[in-house]
């Protein structure tokens, strides 16, 4: 909505951008927990991101969609700060993270999973959730070595709060099993809750459904919007699975070779014929 | 008691055995406190820093003239040189191995070798090559086992309790404090990590004044054993332990300790049984030997590879 002023940027030819932003009706009134203005970023002479604009309420479900390369992940990476942008800002709580790393965007409330999965393998699924806790716990160093009563007090406090996210997934009783054992479902959900625990505004979930059958895709479906409603927060995803993208997203972006192509609500978006012509309709031709 | 010749000749033999079993035990604890280091920072930033050995050096030196300069009691000058070698320890990390963190692995290597001669001549300069006595800290009476029979001495026991409890404490640290399993999980994926809220900058400087810390311990331990001390009495402990920490596994905490006694033991068997001359080159030909058998050390990972 604050964007349409400023839509002063030359937009791509062509193809029509709804100026837009999607965010529910409930998010409107407040601040966006996720703002890009013309982000892009180039490797060399190669645009893999450009213009990106997009706004996502506090509690929205957003999805950001596209063929394959189109380069969802490197947005998540340009959110995230693995990759500085070349142009434009991202805010986080309306705070701008130029000249942020990584580690401080993840204190300002960006979590995310990966598309491949990167749990720490040889940790325990409890000492996983631990790492997400890790800035939440106060003690220093020495009060670790000597075991003073503080270190006692929080890893209690961080026990009990690691076991309390893996019974979202019913994981609780997988706490004492070596991550990189666990099955692949399994895994994919410990690193949902290891996100979680670094108590983020804004998840960022790089492809959930990858490899889950239609019965597991349905129960993410259902765990993804009880993630929202329990912490109150927003989670915007990149996926493949038509059916969880428009049954489980609010809003959807569009991207196209860096662009965004279109941005809506997921029946405007499945009605779209650039959506159509870019995405929908080269996977009926293969 | 009546013993006949025979048995006690065996009996000699039998002792002697054990005196020189523990004597390499005790040294082993040395290479395995100061393996420690290697194999915590390799594990880390996977990188070989092969200045640790020379900051055991520098501990030394401290610890030397804060007792024998500044008359203080042992104890505080242990103290005094773990704090110097952990800030010795972390500003060479922030200085010369931070700037090449994105750098090959064959820059920050030259690097380290670079840091080890620095602090060498550094030393030299600072408190010329003369040979400096190290003040024994343990009483010379041994403790007599068997009737006297058996001797051990005081420093030796010392050494392998500093060994164990150092040992139990950072296998507890790593295992249940959040610093510990932040490094280990920095050993596992630094961008995982850095993308959970951990600075892994932060980490490996940690990681960095641990190790450091442990070097001081020790070179002091060291040269009670063998008092003299020299700008380069550290290079060959540091090397011997570079290596028990490739034996044992490196990165791995209880390889260190496997890895340590095991060279330490056969450092003085083969010294004591072989030839005092060729122990250093059986030491290196059975790393060569297990190495060959098992490539990534006796208690190392097998890394798999994703095809």
């Amino acid at each position: 909505m604050s964007e349409q002023k400023k839509n002063s940027y030359p937009k791509p030819k062509l193809v029509p951008v709804p100026s837009t932003n999607i965010i529910p009706d409930r998010d409107v009134d407040k601040r966006p927990i996720l703002e890009c203005r013309h982000l892009g970023i180039d490797f060399g002479g190669l645009t893999a991101v450009d213009d990106f604009n997009m706004a996502i309420g506090r509690t929205e479900i957003a999805g950001l969609i596209g063929p394959n390369g189109a380069g969802k992940t490197t947005v998540f990476n340009l959110l995230t700060k693995v990759y500085q942008p070349t142009r434009g800002t991202v805010m986080i709580d309306g705070r701008d993270t130029a000249g942020k790393n990584t580690v401080q965007v993840s204190h300002m409330g960006v979590a995310r999973t990966f598309q491949n999965i990167r749990l720490f393998g040889n940790l325990s699924v409890e000492d996983n959730v631990k790492i997400g806790l890790h800035n939440q716990m106060r003690y220093g160093a020495l009060t670790g070595i000597l075991r003073l009563p503080g270190y006692w007090k929080e890893e209690k406090v961080a026990h009990e709060r690691a076991l309390e996210l893996l019974s979202i997934f019913d994981m609780q009783d997988m706490a004492n099993h070596q991550a990189g054992s666990l099955p692949y479902g399994a895994q994919r959900r410990l690193e949902i809750v290891r996100a979680l625990a670094t108590n983020p505004s804004l998840l960022l979930l790089d492809e959930p459904a990858a490899g889950m059958n239609p019965s597991e895709t349905a129960e993410l479906m259902n765990n993804i919007r009880k993630i929202r409603d329990t912490f109150q927060i927003a989670i915007m995803l990149i996926e493949h699975d038509m059916n969880l993208v428009m049954g489980v997203c609010e809003g959807i972006c569009v991207l196209n070779f860096g662009r965004i192509i279109a941005k809506g609500a997921p029946d405007d978006i499945q009605a779209n014929p650039a959506v159509i012509e870019a995405y929908l309709g080269k996977q009926k031709e293969a | 008691m009546g013993l006949n010749t025979r048995q006690k000749t065996r009996c000699i033999a039998l002792l002697i055995f054990l005196n020189h079993l523990l004597n390499g035990i005790s040294l082993g604890s040395v290479y395995a406190i100061i393996a420690l280091g290697y194999t915590m920072v390799y594990g880390i930033a996977k990188m070989l820093n092969f200045a640790h050995g020379d900051v055991i050096m520098v501990g030394a030196y401290i610890c030397f003239f804060a007792v024998s300069s500044f008359s203080l009691p042992p104890v505080i000058g242990v103290l005094l040189a773990m704090a110097l070698c952990t800030v010795l320890g972390m500003v060479i990390e922030r200085l010369a191995y931070k700037p090449l963190r994105q750098a090959t692995s064959l820059a920050v290597l030259i690097t380290a070798i670079g840091v080890s001669y620095f602090l060498q001549n550094g030393a030299q300069l600072l408190w010329t090559s003369n040979i400096k006595m190290f003040p024994s800290f343990f009483s010379s009476q041994p403790i007599e086992l068997f009737g006297g029979e058996l001797k051990v001495s005081v420093a030796a026991v010392v050494t392998v309790a500093a060994c164990i409890v150092i040992m139990l404490a950072l296998t507890w640290f790593t295992g249940r404090t959040k610093m510990g399993k932040a490094m280990r999980a920095c050993s596992e994926d630094k961008s995982a990590a850095q993308l959970m809220g951990i600075n892994v900058d932060a980490t490996i400087s940690m990681t960095f004044a641990i190790g450091s810390a442990l070097a001081a311990i020790a070179g002091v331990l060291f040269c009670s054993v063998y008092p003299t001390l020299t700008p380069t009495t550290g290079s060959m402990p540091g090397i011997k332990a570079f290596t028990a920490a490739v034996f044992g596994g490196i990165g791995s905490i209880p390889g260190a300790l496997l890895g340590g006694v095991l060279l330490g033991v056969i450092e003085i068997f083969a010294g004591a049984y072989i030839s005092t001359q060729m122990s250093n080159a059986i030491v290196f030909a059975v790393l060569i030997v297990v190495l060959l058998v098992r490539p990534t050390g006796l208690l190392g990972k097998q890394i798999r590879e994703k095809v």
